[in-house]
């Protein structure tokens, strides 16, 4: 006598696609962190990186899945907010929080996925499809992107934003990444605090080196 | 000796399912503060029938902090301040001479007002019909060895099994989400041997009585499991989540 009810519209399907793909996300952050991090080493490193991941023809079999995956995510979530929505049709007059739940990382999920929606969607205008530069490396002619970051990063109010995007994609994988785990059913005394600590450390990373290479790049101008 | 405050009340007045509510002022002058919650509300309305008044309608029954029947939104929070404490043993002696205290009904959709902080949680039940339950015929109890059970199972089926149904949880969700209810339900029974045989088959049928219903998703943000009269924690939910996702692996 089993109600027939499809995994993908179930409500703990919903959330472990969402964990699924969020961290699928979490993934590419921080390998894009470390390929990024050449900037540090000087231009032709970061731009031999860029155009030997670009110019492998299975990027596009990447760009397809991070694609589908960040989509999947964004979709899921309005959809999951309007039900969460309306599964309080009335709002409390006062609602206090215990203090020992909710956190500001939980609480603001919503909002700092809608900057990161913004940012990540400025972020391909500018660099993916920003401004080409040509420069020859051992004879062959590539794209400069190191050119295209240092300059974007003259303004300052570019690494001002940039941070603040980056500060909002700390705390939302802050409270992403553990939450994930739960959402999949990975809870247990023994390795749970350990998870919420790495999840923390990760949102400090990627906060950190992202806002760094921002930092660096203004003052390589 | 027991003090007396006094305290002023604003509280929802909600006719019947259709109408809207609104809130009401109230004030109570001579407050023991060894009432509980419940006794305090008994005086109010004592108080509104004498002046010929309708009585604040409110759901209660044990009042020992055992049935589920008790609700209320107590400035801002299930059951009211106090850590796991419901609200029939909450005292008066947690608030101040002067407080204000404003008690609203739960709100969700799946709980629907019936009349001024009484909430329909039928919900529950419809819950629990779907799979809250053990198939096996009754006769002679069997001898006690015969089904060895762990300790630690044994005692975190106990843990869920003190779940008793009131409703914080989807009260104090920010989703108003049943997930930490129907989760305590799915491990009390999953926990043990005589509650595996259906195992599957439970945690597809109350997770997808539960959506029916119309609650929330769960976000992990814990307020149902810090508003738990009894401490029932999240490493339940995520238990029913691993039920659930095996078992739609499985059938």
């Amino acid at each position: 006598m089993s109600r027939s009810q499809n995994y993908f519209f179930s409500s703990v399907g919903k959330k472990q696609i969402m964990s699924l793909t969020g961290l699928g996300l979490v993934g590419f952050t921080a390998s894009h962190l470390l390929g990024n991090l050449l900037i540090l080493v000087g231009a032709d490193a970061f731009n031999k990186y860029a155009h030997t991941l670009t110019s492998n023809p299975l990027i596009y079999v990447a760009e397809a899945i991070l694609l589908a995956m960040f989509l999947t995510h964004l979709f899921l979530a309005i959809f999951l907010k309007i039900q969460n929505k309306m599964a309080r049709p009335t709002n409390y007059f006062v609602k206090v929080k215990t203090g020992r739940g909710e956190t500001f990382a939980s609480a603001t999920m919503p909002y700092t996925g809608i900057i990161l929606l913004i940012f990540i969607i400025l972020h391909l205008i500018n660099f993916k499809y920003g401004t080409y530069y040509p420069t020859t490396l051992e004879g062959e002619e590539i794209r400069n992107l190191y050119q295209t970051v240092i300059e974007y990063f003259s303004n300052p109010w570019y690494v001002v934003w940039y941070v603040f995007a980056m500060v909002s994609l700390g705390i939302h994988t802050s409270h992403g990444f553990h939450s994930a785990f739960q959402s999949l059913g990975f809870n247990h005394d023994k390795y749970t605090p350990h998870i919420k600590l790495a999840a923390c450390a990760y949102g400090v990373i990627v906060t950190l080196g992202f806002s760094v290479l921002a930092i660096y790049s203004y003052f390589q101008n | 000796m027991s003090k007396t405050i006094k305290v002023k009340l604003k509280i929802w007045r909600q006719k019947n399912r259709s109408e809207s509510g609104h809130f009401e002022d109230y004030q109570l002058d001579t407050v023991s503060t060894d009432m509980s919650f419940l006794e305090m509300l008994d005086t109010l309305n004592e108080k509104l029938v004498i002046d010929n008044k309708e009585p604040v309608a409110f759901d209660h029954d044990c009042r020992e902090g055992i049935c589920g029947m008790c609700s209320l939104m107590i400035n801002g929070q299930a059951h009211g301040p106090e850590k796991e404490t419901t609200t029939c043993q909450l005292h008066m002696r947690s608030f101040k001479d002067g407080d204000t205290i404003i008690i609203e009904p739960w709100r969700s959709k799946a709980f629907p007002v019936v009349k001024d902080l009484m909430t329909d949680r039928s919900a529950f039940d419809r819950v629990i019909e779907a799979g809250g339950y053990i198939s096996v015929n009754t006769g002679n109890a069997q001898d006690a060895n015969t089904l060895p059970i762990s300790k630690e199972n044994a005692d975190l089926a106990m843990d869920a099994a003190t779940c008793i149904g009131c409703g914080a949880c989807v009260a104090s969700c920010p989703n108003a989400s049943a997930m930490l209810f129907t989760a305590a339900k799915v491990s009390q029974l999953s926990l043990l041997p005589q509650g595996q045989v259906e195992a599957d088959e439970r945690a597809q049928n109350m997770v997808a009585a539960m959506d029916s219903e119309g609650f929330g998703n769960c976000s992990n943000h814990a307020e149902c499991e810090a508003s738990c009269p009894k401490g029932i924690n999240l490493s339940h939910i995520a238990r029913m989540n691993r039920d659930f996702l095996s078992s739609k692996i499985r059938k």
